[in-house]
């Protein structure tokens, strides 16, 4: 028994617990300033010194470890004086105005001294710091307040991995710089403002907060953050009704307290002055309809480049716009069949709103067509998983990634796409883990990585299979685990043997001796060594071999293994081969046993806030609520039952990119979009717009008058999510709640009650007056109890159970506690299926006339079409425009400059924008995203090569050429 | 560096990767000696500065993104340490004993004629690159105090007025050479 007394206390302590955190967590309050329970302990305050018994001298009780019969006294006379001191000291260094700080009543020196008596130092020294650094939008640096704890140095470096920050200078010139005391943005900083979280004083202050006062004429809100899949918890700072700033809170389940830049800093959009406010009609159907008496047409111009298409359209009352919407509809219906509808449903609206969706797609309209814009980013991994394990979704919990032993990262930008995802692999990586990063661009996780696989773009197949083909060889695959927990070993395990390490490394380009380490860091889960902790750049690609371990040796497998899990995202799914390719990580994962633990597994890393949710209640055309196919009689006929009909259309639906072509070829007539933005997010943008124009009739809400919604018919103005509430399911499956915080603007509604209006007004244009399906509910929690009994996996999903941490599915019951880990005693398939994989090649390799390799993704400081980032001040600052990474000898082939224009041709269509000649990108590859209206990568990428199961587009591989435009004539 | 320092505010505009070029030999074959040796920063900035007599910003940028250290750290370890200068040196460096024994024997008066007849303060250089003035602890000289040291020259028994023409007698001496 671990038993430490703490003033006369006895308490027991877990192994490896320090004296502070012991005491903090029986509510003895020790003081601190340079502690935070995510960071290390670095002993610089000295104010938690506390009396050790049979010491000579106090301890700094953060760095002090528990022992066995250990006793503490965290007061005493001597320890009050010193402390007195150690503020005394802090506060000649500190002006003492509190009254007119911002950080008043929030600030820990202030609230030391005030405990100790201080009121002014008795010390007669100037100020050593007195710079203000105000140079970015995010955060004003004030030197004068800083106390040098330096735990903004200690999370950027700890947590966010960035290092931008560190003491600078000796003894009284010390202060906290960026390199060469330059601006913030020349440094690393990447404007998370985490050390703004963490900094006791004033001295880090949000801009947004500064002259905004203190105390009680501030409220706050906590709620779920609406960019990403990570679903952080977040508190919105309110002053008047309006919005002043964001922060991370302690103790929020998925991200502790920590945001990144957009979380933090993304929400000028909400009170941007183009927010839809009312219900529009264009004036060509205005006209038709009598509404107006001037004829009117829509112009030919493309919305990715109009100028005014608010022109295009008269506000109407929300009673016309769903009356005209519905009739326009139930026309439809009853000329041409419920299936010429297709509705997209939205990753960015609640779980409540995509399960009534796709209700009344298919119980309101009779279809299947819905589907969401989880197609263009998961829906290899809903196959693929599916298959494998039967669930389609991340296998483990973001926070067991701290505590792995080795991490592989294939086909994410982790840092960028998933910030505070990026933060748990950091701190597995600085407390000892392996980060393997395959990656044929150098994203900023690899500045940690042990081991970096850069394979040429679309042939990473190779290299898992020539990975699995080593294991084998050696004899590190887990025989117990796929004696007892598989099936379909054997016709797998046959295919492997042709993919030598040295033929995958023909293929890749990546040397075989990388393969065979990276084979045996994942395999046996080996944690890095010391010399191996920090590597050079040259360094990095082969160090991981290590001689002592080499292939040749007899196999010989540790006794235990360390736990290994996989990230990926959609540089695994965005291919033509993506159903396989995560097929193939399974088998990996399984290979090893590294899955159904903790800290193990595959994780696909999901991209919008509620695209888990969104698939989960069956906003899919195959799919019901939880999954359950609509093919499946039984199970179909159960959901029908729930919404009080016998029976629903059991033939799959079509995808999104095919509802592009089935509008084209006119088997689509009308269309419903909701909170979706194909005319810029989907493949081959011509292609769409012809789609979207050839339609009779096209509705769209929406926050924004997009480039979508600009084609649209009728355009209903949403609710943004902080302007309603209802639950999120984040990438780990966890379902949480998120709350209002401010009003809609104008007449705007929540997407909920406007399905649900639109859906009662088509029964009445289709004379269902007595139609026994519910389309109208008093709050969201409603409808998650209506989609509880339609989906197993969320049978015991309710409001009140999600208040918290919220809940991880599978949770079937109402006592059920949730499932962080999958398949943990059995897949939930019963068996997971190795599934024998070959090699595939992208659909459109390189060729002479289109020489390069495109590559679509996100950068850190937009999101998406960037409807919602290219409107927020900071976002737009940091990066206001778009560009494409080229790499040198390519730039050099066309003779282009660095910051210069470039412009991009493919089979599709071009795009001009700006070079960024860099060796992030390898020769023969370019990278652009896709955020850019005035560069739309979509231009550019092709629709033709789905995949056959998941029918996602190949948006990694897109063949192009460049064009300097200054040597055109 | 990248931006404007007019105008932090203004939005970022990209002006290319001051790395684009490799980093030259010479550095390289520095990096190269001490490549994967965690504890060895202060050694290659000592190599460095050996090399080009000073730490230039991209050397370090160089540095930090070649052996994989964060720069920021790399710029704390180089304003911690006095021997490291972030400027290139003047063309003469000029150090004035301010030991214990020069001390009483008046330097500081030395100091503040320099100063005022340089137009620089210390750890300054001339504007035309002529001079770099410093201090220094003792040179172990004492029984010459005050001493001057003028690049690898000792001139002791120094009065502010010499210590001027010591300087002015290396431009003739130059010319002469």
């Amino acid at each position: 028994m671990n038993t430490i007394t703490i003033n006369g206390q006895a308490i027991a302590f877990a192994t490896g617990a320090t004296v502070l955190e012991t005491a903090l967590a029986h509510d003895i309050d020790i003081p601190r300033l340079c502690y935070h329970p995510a960071l290390k302990p670095s002993g610089g305050c000295r104010l938690c010194l506390v009396e050790v018994a049979g010491r000579p001298g106090p301890a700094p009780s953060c760095g002090l470890l528990c022992a066995d019969g250990m006793a503490v006294q965290t007061e005493s006379e001597r320890l009050t004086a010193m402390r007195r001191d150690i503020i005394d000291l802090f506060v000649s260094d500190h002006p003492m105005t509190c009254a007119a700080c911002e950080k008043d009543g929030a600030c820990d020196l202030q609230r030391y001294a005030r405990r100790y008596g201080i009121e002014q130092t008795s010390f007669d020294f100037e100020l050593s710091r007195t710079l203000r650094q105000d140079d970015n939008p995010f955060f004003v640096r004030d030197h004068q307040y800083c106390i040098l704890c330096g735990k903004c140095v200690r999370v950027c470096d700890e947590i966010v991995g960035r290092n931008a920050i560190d003491y600078s200078g000796r003894g009284f010139h010390s202060h906290i710089a960026t390199p060469f005391d330059g601006l913030m943005i020349d440094s690393s900083c990447v404007f998370c403002s985490s050390c703004v979280q963490v900094c006791p004083t004033v001295s880090l202050l949000p801009k947004a907060r500064v002259s905004i006062g203190a105390g009680e004429e501030l409220t706050r809100t906590r709620t779920i953050c609406g960019y990403c899949g990570v679903g952080c918890a977040l508190e919105f700072v309110l002053k008047d009704g309006k919005l002043v700033n964001a922060q991370g809170y302690a103790g929020a389940p998925v991200n502790d307290e920590f945001l990144c830049v957009k979380g933090r800093s993304g929400w000028d959009f909400i009170s941007s002055p183009e927010r839809l406010t009312q219900p529009l009609l264009r004036r060509d159907l205005a006209f038709q309809l009598g509404i107006t008496s001037e004829p009117w047409s829509l112009p030919d111009t493309s919305p990715l480049k109009s100028r005014k298409p608010e022109e295009h359209f008269i506000p109407v009352s929300w009673e016309t716009a769903l009356d005209i919407a519905a009739q326009k509809l139930a026309h439809v219906i009853t000329a041409h069949g419920p299936d010429a509808v297709a509705g997209l449903s939205s990753a960015r609206c609640s779980n409540e709103e995509n399960y009534l969706f796709q209700k009344f797609m298919r119980a309101g309209i009779g279809t299947n067509n819905v589907d969401h814009c989880a197609r263009l980013c998961h829906a290899s991994t809903v196959t693929g998983l599916g298959a494998a394990f039967g669930s389609g979704a991340m296998t483990n919990t973001i926070r067991g990634l701290r505590d792995g032993d080795c991490i592989l990262i294939t086909g994410s930008n982790t840092a960028e796409s998933h910030p505070v995802i990026s933060y748990e692999v950091v701190r597995a990586v600085k407390s000892g883990a392996s980060l393997i990063v395959i990656d044929p661009r150098r994203t900023p996780m690899v500045d940690h990585a042990r081991l970096w696989l850069q394979p040429t773009p679309g042939t990473d197949i190779y290299v898992y299979l020539a990975m699995m083909h080593v294991i084998l060889r050696q004899g590190w695959e887990d025989r117990a685990f796929i004696e007892q927990r598989t099936e379909g070993f054997a016709d797998f395990a046959a295919l492997l043997e042709a993919y030598t390490p040295e033929m995958a490394s023909l293929h890749s380009g990546v040397p075989a001796e990388q393969i065979e380490s990276a084979a045996r860091i994942y395999a046996l889960g080996e944690r890095q060594n010391e010399e191996m902790m920090r590597l050079g750049d040259d360094e990095i690609t082969s160090a991981g071999h290590s001689p002592n371990l080499s292939i040749s040796q007899s196999p010989n497998l540790p006794s235990s293994r360390g736990a290994s899990s996989i990230l990926y995202a959609m540089g695994i799914t965005q291919r033509s081969n993506g159903t396989d390719l995560v097929k193939t990580l399974a088998n990996l994962s399984m290979l090893c046993g590294q899955i159904g633990k903790p800290s193990t597994g595959v994780n696909p890393l999901r991209g919008q806030v509620n695209v888990q949710g969104a698939c989960d209640l069956g906003a899919l055309p195959d799919v019901l609520p939880g999954y359950q196919p609509v093919t499946d009689d039984a199970k179909r006929q159960a959901v029908a039952q729930v919404w009080g009909l016998d029976d629903l259309p059991g033939e799959n639906g079509l995808t999104v990119v095919e509802m592009t072509h089935a509008a084209i070829a006119g088997k689509i007539r009308a269309m419903v979009v909701m909170g979706e933005n194909p005319m810029l997010s989907d493949p081959n943008l011509s292609h769409v717009e012809e789609g979207l124009r050839s339609l009779e009739f096209l509705m769209a809400q929406e926050i924004f008058l997009s480039e979508t919604a600009q084609l649209a018919h009728v355009v209903l103005p949403g609710a943004a999510s902080l302007e309603k509430d209802g639950s999120f399911t984040n990438t780990e499956r966890r379902v949480q709640l998120f709350q209002p915080v401010l009003a809609a603007p104008g007449d705007a509604r929540a997407d909920w009650q406007i399905v649900g209006a639109l859906a009662a007004k088509l029964d009445e244009k289709l004379g269902r007056t007595d139609s026994p399906v519910r389309w109208r509910f008093d709050s969201t929690a409603e409808i998650l109890e209506e989609a509880a009994r339609c989906a197993p996996i969320y049978g015991g999903m309710r409001h009140a159970r999600l208040a918290g941490e919220g809940l991880i599915w599978p949770c079937p019951t109402v006592e059920h506690p949730g499932t962080p880990i999958l398949h943990t005693e059995r897949f939930s398939r019963g068996l997971g299926k190795f599934h024998p994989i070959a090699a595939q090649l992208p659909a459109e390799m390189p060729d002479a006339d289109y020489p390069l390799i495109l590559s679509t993704g996100r950068i850190l400081y937009h999101y998406h079409t960037g409807t919602q980032t290219r409107r927020a001040e900071g976002l737009d600052w940091r990066e206001p425009r778009a560009f494409v990474e080229i790499h040198p000898q390519d730039a050099a082939a066309v003779a282009l400059v660095d910051g210069g224009p470039v412009v991009l041709h493919s089979r599709r269509g071009q795009v001009r924008t700006q070079a960024r000649i860099t060796n992030r990108v390898p020769a023969g590859s370019i990278f652009l995203a896709f955020h850019w209206r005035e560069a739309p990568a979509n231009l550019l990428t092709h629709d033709f090569a789905l995949d056959p199961l998941a029918k996602i587009p190949e948006y990694k591989v897109s063949a192009v050429r460049l064009e300097n435009p200054s040597r055109r004539r | 560096m990248a931006s404007d320092k007019s105008d932090p505010l203004r939005k970022y505009v990209y002006r290319g990767d001051p790395l684009a070029e490799p980093p030259p030999p010479e550095l390289s074959a520095i990096f190269t000696r001490h490549r994967g040796a965690p504890d060895a920063l202060i050694t290659v900035l000592e190599d460095i500065q050996r090399q080009y007599g000073y730490l230039g910003q991209n050397h370090l940028q160089y540095l930090a993104r070649q052996l994989n250290f964060p720069l920021a750290r790399v710029y704390g370890v180089v304003t911690f340490y006095n021997l490291f200068r972030l400027d290139p040196p003047g063309k003469h460096q000029i150090r004035v004993c301010r030991g214990t024994a020069c001390h009483v024997n008046h330097s500081a008066a030395i100091l503040s004629h320099l100063e005022n007849a340089l137009g620089i303060g210390v750890d300054e250089t001339t504007p035309d690159g002529e001079f770099t003035l410093q201090t220094v602890a003792c040179v172990g000289a004492c029984s010459l105090a005050p001493v001057l040291v003028v690049d690898e020259h000792t001139y002791g028994r120094m009065t502010p007025d010499a210590a001027w023409r010591t300087l002015t007698a290396l431009d003739e001496r130059e010319a002469a050479a």
